[in-house]
């Protein structure tokens, strides 16, 4: 997207924009085929041969993401033609990825995997089909902005409350029900944005006010501050009682990036900041959860006797040892990365196996998918969509920046998924339902406003 | 509402460019860094990958690789006879690292020398598996086992040198281990290694070469020799001038006695000193050469020398640099601060042998690739000139006087020309330990010729009967009876 062109678009939010069903068809055709090659490319590398589940495998992820495009094409035919694509690659590389770390006898314990992502991902497209065909009008959501700011509590505190097994390393985000698992902070990412819309649309001119300008800054007033504290000293609940940094920093990151869209305030952002580096800081000194992480972020290459590096220094390993292009497909060791390898850290087995050209590549992915829906924003035509546009967007890119960047070392590591990508039920059904309400935004924003002629072409 | 989405747009933009960034950085500038990190377990799976290359004793492998399939490595190191060529070999263990040969030639073993280059290019195109090359030693499978046999039951060590090429010949130190016994990860091989590093024995210390003794009076012979070079003593079957007991220079009445009782030595010619091995003799004559030409005396043999590779590293023997006339005397007959390995005395008994002249010994005689094109081939070098021709020709005959008449008649091999010194050298505070056993020798017989030296730490034997006569020259007489075929 060019400057010129995104400027275009905001300044004439009414400017029909091409259908582009076929584009996305097009796409979608690649986003299966690239998983299915590289599917067999693992088969090869690890057995020797086409792996026997590729036909089943190809049909199956090509026939959910034909389904979910019949879906866009009737009940959104004017969304955006690159989201639906990018999410299916993604999560057709991630089923690779998990597959090909079920196959490595290497990592103690392995539970095989992809099988029940594929279910997991299946589920996740059918709520995709459900939000297309059901929610016949997102603006609709705002009658639920109490109701959903109630619920995204509640899962939030609900893990604290849950008791904590041995695996979880201390962070409290699993509610664990017998057999499997849920995250509820995955949620949470689309609860609090239709929360926070709503909520801010009727607010947003009262905490707009400016009591007076200090150093070329407005101010706001000292009694509109009720919001951001309280919403500042819940995320620090978070931290304290589930040790959740992850979703404490998702959860501050995503209120505070809404409120400066919806009051146009610079000043809400230095609030925010300030208030977020206090908190942590905080935090930091009192919480040994959280120092530990700090600790561990800071010497990623200290060993503790015995027993070698710890989890970020191995996924550091994976990540050097794939260099420009990477191993190849099924060649690597990031098994070493052990526990957690096909969840929080499976970017060091993509980072390992196709190299920093893939890790590139993936990263590309997730900021042109947040592009795209904050380009979505941009378009949409009234505030609680744009605000919920862009509150869903930064999420996106927020957990992206935390799981990536944890897993790197850039910032200390929190227990985040990687969207689309990594092992896990909870998150993949809710980025699917993240696209679904996206594209949902994005069609009515792209459709041609009322009385506007149609463009050649355009179906009627 | 725009502006701000825009500058939130730009924001996302900059969060994904900041990890790109780092992907870069880790995966770019610090990736060599990672991939060398001790804790990087890739390296060592990479390197059991495939088999590495054979260490190879008188045309045989002495090293094989097992094809295990472990959880992580498919491959594992074992060793033919590990015990016996632990000392040449040393280990390569998945858990523990190497060391010696299978250490220093790991580039060639794991096929990942530069020379290589060209041939791991063209089996990676043809997709042939990557295969190590081979490294083959100098070691002489019969005498290694002479010397291995005769170690038994005993703590020490024995070198055999060729003398005309410094080619080692057997290396052998006892009690030793078997590397395979810590080839693996698995707990089993743990608990050996554990084992062995704690051992009081220390199975895993190479004797050979990583050992310093006392050498007692078999370092007499250098100081013989500087006695001739600086013609202290011209005739060797000429009376010296030496008291018994001697007073050690600048003490106060500290006497230098002999081990053997008043036998003769006063007076004794060199030739009849170094039979008896006179300590009156040879500490007068050190003083009277003094430190600093004693001390080039011993350099010259090779003491002092810490940069010693075989190619495997020698620990460096040592001479004090700096001392008085007392110490000299001491020094000068193998007590004191003079250490020596067994290799070190194996090349004094080799100079000798070869005329004056110090071959460089070495272990390695050929690296080869894995299709058995040879890479290199190593060519005897001279080390030193230790002595002259003339000089050495004096030492040989007082050599075989030794084992013809004086303390050295165990190493008599009937129809071979064969010269030696004892040595019995003190051990421990006052001498309270069993003291070292010593012989060191050579042999020449039909255009073969063969340098052993023999260091017998510690043995049952009670402690009237230890002396290199009884303990260490029987070894080294098999080592040499193995090599000449006698």
């Amino acid at each position: 997207m060019t400057a010129v062109e995104s400027r275009a678009v905001a300044w004439a939010p009414q400017g029909p924009a091409p259908v582009r069903r076929n584009t996305e068809l097009s796409l979608l055709v690649f986003a299966a085929l690239v998983p299915v090659l590289a599917y067999a490319e693992t088969g090869l590398a690890l057995d020797g041969r086409l792996p026997a589940g590729m036909l089943g495998y190809g049909l199956g992820l090509g026939s959910f993401v034909l389904l979910a495009h019949l879906c866009v094409r009737r009940f959104a035919p004017h969304a955006d033609p690159l989201m639906l694509p990018i999410a299916a690659l993604l999560n057709g590389l991630g089923l690779v990825f998990i597959w090909r770390l079920d196959k490595a006898r290497e990592l103690h314990p392995n539970y095989p995997a992809a099988q029940n992502q594929l279910l997991w991902s299946g589920l996740g497209i059918a709520l995709f089909i459900v939000v297309m065909a059901r929610l016949k009008d997102y603006r609709r959501l705002q009658r639920y902005t109490y109701l959903s700011g109630f619920a995204a509590l509640l899962l939030l505190a609900a893990p604290a409350f849950f008791p904590v097994r041995a695996g979880d390393f201390g962070a409290r985000i699993w509610i664990h029900l017998d057999g499997f698992s849920i995250q509820p902070g995955e949620f949470v990412k689309i609860l609090l944005p239709v929360f926070f819309s709503g909520f801010l649309m009727v607010k947003r001119d009262a905490l707009a006010l400016a009591s007076r300008r200090f150093l070329g800054l407005y101010l706001p007033r000292g009694r509109d501050l009720g919001p951001i504290v309280v919403v500042w000293a819940l995320s620090l609940l978070i931290l304290v009682f589930e040790t959740d940094l992850g979703t404490s920093v998702l959860f501050f990151g995503i209120f505070v990036v809404m409120l400066y869209v919806a009051t146009e305030r610079t000043s809400w952002v230095l609030f925010g900041v300030l208030m977020a580096g206090l908190g942590f800081w905080a935090v930091a000194h009192t919480e040994g959860h959280v120092r530990g992480r700090i600790d561990e972020w800071l010497h990623p290459l200290a060993a503790a006797p015995g027993a070698g590096v710890g989890q970020i220094g191995q996924a550091l390993f994976a990540l050097g040892s794939g260099g420009a292009l990477g191993t190849g497909l099924g060649q690597g060791h990031s098994w070493l990365i052990g526990f957690a390898a096909k969840s929080d850290f499976i970017l060091g087995t993509i980072g390992e196996e196709i190299g920093v050209t893939g890790v590139i590549a993936v990263l590309l992915l997730y900021g042109l998918l947040a592009e795209r829906g904050l380009r979505t924003a941009l378009a949409a035509r009234d505030p609680f969509g744009k605000l919920l546009a862009v509150g869903l967007s930064a999420a996106f890119a927020l957990q992206v920046f935390i799981v990536v960047g944890g897993v790197t070392g850039l910032i200390p590591l929190t227990g985040m998924t990687l969207p689309f990508v990594a092992q896990g039920g909870s998150s993949v059904i809710t980025n699917w339902a993240l696209v679904a309400v996206l594209l949902k935004i994005s069609d009515l924003a792209r459709r041609p406003a009322p009385g506007e002629p149609l463009q050649p072409g355009t179906p009627p | 509402m725009n502006k701000p989405i825009r500058r939130v747009s730009v924001f996302c933009m900059l969060l994904v460019l900041a990890l790109m960034i780092r992907a870069n950085w880790v995966q770019g500038l610090d990736a060599s860094a990672l991939n060398a990190n001790v804790h990087n377990k890739r390296t060592v799976i990479e390197a059991y990958s495939y088999p590495r290359g054979d260490i190879i004793v008188g045309g045989t492998s002495v090293t094989k690789d097992l094809l295990v399939n472990g959880n992580y490595y498919k491959y594992r190191r074992a060793y033919v006879n590990g015990p016996m060529y632990a000392p040449i070999t040393g280990y390569s263990s998945q858990a523990f690292g190497s060391n010696l040969l299978e250490n220093v030639e790991d580039p060639i073993l794991s096929g990942n020398d530069p020379r290589l280059f060209f041939r791991n290019a063209l089996d990676t195109l043809t997709g042939k598996q990557k295969q190590g090359g081979d490294v083959v030693t100098t070691i002489d499978p019969k005498v290694q086992q002479a010397g291995w046999d005769g170690l038994q039951g005993k703590k020490g060590a024995a070198v055999a040198l060729d003398p005309s090429t410094g080619a080692i010949l057997g290396l052998v130190s006892f009690p030793s281990y078997d590397p395979s016994s810590i080839a693996g990860v698995t707990s089993d091989f743990a608990s050996n290694w554990k084992k062995l590093t704690a051992d009081p024995d220390q199975p895993m210390l190479n004797r050979a070469l990583r050992a310093t003794y006392p050498p007692g009076s078999t370092f007499k012979l250098v100081t013989a020799a500087a006695a001739l070079e600086t013609g202290k003593v011209t005739d060797i079957d000429a009376s010296t001038d030496s008291p018994d007991p001697y007073i050690l220079p600048g003490t106060n009445n500290q006497k230098l006695v002999n081990e053997a009782g008043d036998t003769g030595c006063l007076n004794a010619s060199l030739n009849a000193a170094l039979a008896m091995s006179c300590n009156t003799v040879f500490g007068k004559l050190g003083a009277e050469i003094g430190q600093q030409r004693m001390l080039q005396e011993a350099q010259k043999f090779g003491f002092n020398n810490s940069s010693m590779t075989i190619p495997v590293g020698v620990t460096a023997s040592n001479f004090d640099t700096t001392m008085g006339p007392a110490q000299t005397a001491q020094s000068s007959i193998g007590q004191f601060d003079t250490r020596a390995t067994p290799l070190q005395m194996a090349m004094v008994a080799a100079a000798i042998c070869n005329n004056g002249t110090l071959m460089k010994p070495y272990l390695v005689s050929e690296e080869r690739s894995a299709s058995n094109s040879v890479i290199s081939q190593t060519s005897p070098t001279q080390l030193s000139q230790a002595t002259t021709p003339d000089v050495a020709a004096k030492l040989q005959t007082m050599m075989v006087n030794v084992v013809k008449n004086g303390t050295g008649t165990t190493a008599q091999i009937p129809g071979v020309e064969v010269g030696g010194k004892t040595g019995t050298a003190q051990h421990g505070v006052n001498n309270d330990q069993n003291p070292y056993a010593w012989f060191v020798s050579w042999a020449k017989f039909g255009g073969k010729q063969i340098a052993v030296a023999v260091v017998v730490e510690d043995s049952d034997t009670a402690r009237g009967d230890i002396s290199g006569m009884h303990l260490a020259a029987p070894i080294a007489k098999s080592m040499m009876q193995a090599y000449l075929g006698k």
